[in-house]
């Protein structure tokens, strides 16, 4: 039976369309695998904000959220790959800042992502602080502004005297419900204190839904929570040596001279350990990210592994 | 309006339904709920925002794209299809047929914004799970979208009464993107000095000021919009409207259609 000429055309073309989309993708493939870093460096088109806001006709908010998710999926990628080449993650997130000066997300997280060291960020904290005091700047009457510069004082540069100030001028707006002068007045007198640290960490924690965030800040409540249990219990050490002129051998004796009631555990459940030397240690060092002390000496305060960033969710 | 001008608004309304115009409801709606589903997962703490802004923008360029498309037809596709000495033989005058045309356009953009609206306000219940007291601002940008195509619509209409198609979706879109920059070109006109400056002052204050219709910023933010802004606005676009549709049927009135 022989085919009709539109029935062959027909076919043909399907054929060719299908045969054309295969190959495509398949080259398209190859081209994104090859330019894999030039892609990365090509989130940034257009450094200027002036010329984008004026190329946006007005439509400057879409055009900022564009730019936030470029910077959030530069970021993700970036770390993902354990790069350490965040060069443009400040210009990214100050093209955004300055289309969208009140895209408060922009700030808050920007500043997470610029501020600590690689791995966990682009160890860029004077881009953070800019991009902070940009913010506040702009935003002035709005004190989540003040608690993040003040946030990135205390746990950046350990610059308790700035922020307070921070805090300070948070605190003279009437909607933070005085905590803001609260860790202002902390923050001038008691600076480094773990109540402090704890609060600022519970803010966090409260401030924002993003799961990561989230995870973050209780991530550090946790490590918070194991300094101070190993300062504590290091002082009571301290103490039981000054009464009996010996360090304890093991934390029952501290227990059993009445220091102490049941033996203390890290937030993730396992007991503390009494070393020879007189100091307590966790017992899993690498589990417990963030935590400054009781780990073994010469370690480095353990991280989170790689996340996976939005961008690869 | 006379029942002429109510006749003529009705079937340019129906025309474009007939062309598929509503159409570009599909595209957005595959738009804002692909955009409110995928954005929590490549972005961080802007679902509300990316919704709004990107809704709002969308309904005002799917708006505009077709405001001018449609709007540019209106005079030249009667003519070429010789459908307007038909309607002119009739007892119709000159000016009914463009005001009629006028109204046409505009309810069809005002039904399409009223659709695309729902989709905004349902993707932005799907993100935020409730409406807040903030989101009434909302309606308050749609409505100056609304006012937005208004004069592009009556801009469009200006032009295709003496232009072809082609150029008068070159001038009203040219018209357009200068009115988006007003703002800038009243600065511009601020710093220059002697006739220069006079001139510009004047293009200033002829175009259409669209950036003083663009509040989606500010309404994705929760921020309140003055109600004397409103006002302003809607005697604004009523007032450029006016002038804009008198202009076309002054043209057309003297329009040789042999």
């Amino acid at each position: 039976m022989r085919m009709s000429a539109t029935r062959r055309v027909n076919l043909v073309a399907l054929a060719v369309l299908l045969c054309s989309m295969a190959g495509g993708m398949a080259t398209l493939h190859a081209i994104v695998h090859m330019r894999r870093a030039a892609a990365a460096q090509e989130a940034l088109y257009v450094r200027s904000s002036n010329v984008l806001r004026r190329m946006s006709l007005g439509y400057t908010g879409l055009l900022a959220d564009i730019y936030w998710t470029r910077a959030v999926q530069y970021f993700g990628e970036q770390h993902h790959s354990g790069s350490s080449d965040f060069r443009l993650l400040a210009p990214l997130l100050e093209v955004t800042t300055e289309l969208d000066p009140r895209l408060l997300p922009a700030y808050q997280f920007g500043a997470n992502f610029l501020a600590p060291k690689p791995p966990s960020g682009a160890g860029l904290p004077g881009a953070a602080l800019s991009l902070m005091k940009y913010g506040v700047e702009h935003n002035p009457n709005e004190w989540r502004f003040y608690y993040n510069l003040g946030f990135l004082y205390y746990t950046e540069f350990k610059d308790y005297a700035k922020a307070a100030d921070a805090f300070a001028q948070g605190a003279k707006l009437p909607v933070t419900n005085g905590f803001m002068s609260i860790l202002a007045a902390r923050m001038a007198q008691h600076a480094g204190e773990f109540d402090t640290a704890r609060m600022l960490w519970f803010t966090a924690y409260q401030s924002t839904k993003e799961p990561q965030i989230r995870e973050n800040a209780v991530e550090h409540l946790l490590a918070l929570q194991v300094d101070e249990d190993v300062t504590r219990l290091e002082q009571v050490v301290e103490k039981y040596r000054e009464q009996t002129g010996r360090l304890p051998a093991t934390i029952g004796d501290l227990e059993r001279a009445g220091f102490i009631h049941g033996a203390p555990s890290d937030p993730k459940g396992r007991p503390y350990r009494l070393m020879p030397d007189g100091r307590i240690e966790v017992q899993d060092p690498k589990n417990i990210y963030f935590i400054t002390k009781g780990l073994p000496p010469g370690a480095t305060p353990p991280e989170p592994p790689h996340q996976a960033q939005p961008a690869s969710k | 309006m006379n029942s002429r001008i109510a006749y003529i608004a009705f079937n340019t309304f129906r025309e474009a339904v007939r062309d598929r115009v509503l159409y570009n409801l599909i595209a957005f709606a595959l738009l804002l709920s692909g955009a409110a589903i995928l954005v929590g997962e490549i972005s961080i703490d802007i679902e509300r925002l990316v919704v709004v802004n990107l809704g709002l923008t969308a309904v005002s360029l799917f708006g505009v794209v077709i405001a001018i498309f449609i709007g540019i037809g209106l005079v030249s596709k009667e003519i070429d299809k010789r459908t307007l000495y038909t309607v002119l033989s009739r007892p119709v005058r000159r000016w009914e047929f463009i005001v009629g045309k006028f109204f046409g356009l505009t309810g069809t953009l005002v039904v399409n914004t009223f659709l695309m609206a729902i989709g905004v306000l349902l993707a932005l219940l799907y993100v935020a799970h409730k409406f807040e007291m903030m989101d009434a601002w909302v309606l308050v940008a749609l409505y100056f979208i609304v006012l937005q195509f208004l004069i592009v619509c009556a801009l469009a209409l200006f032009f295709s009464s003496f232009s072809t198609p082609l150029m008068s979706a070159v001038f009203t879109f040219a018209l357009f993107v200068i009115g988006s920059l007003a703002e800038d070109l009243r600065g511009f006109a601020k710093i220059t000095q002697g006739a220069g400056g006079w001139v510009v002052t004047a293009v200033a204050y002829l175009v259409p000021n669209f950036s003083a219709l663009n509040v989606i910023s500010q309404v994705a933010h929760g921020d309140a919009v003055p109600g004397r802004l409103i006002l302003y606005n809607s005697v604004y676009t009523l007032l450029y409207s006016a002038m804009a549709i008198s202009g076309a049927v002054l043209i057309f009135q003297r329009r040789n259609l042999k």
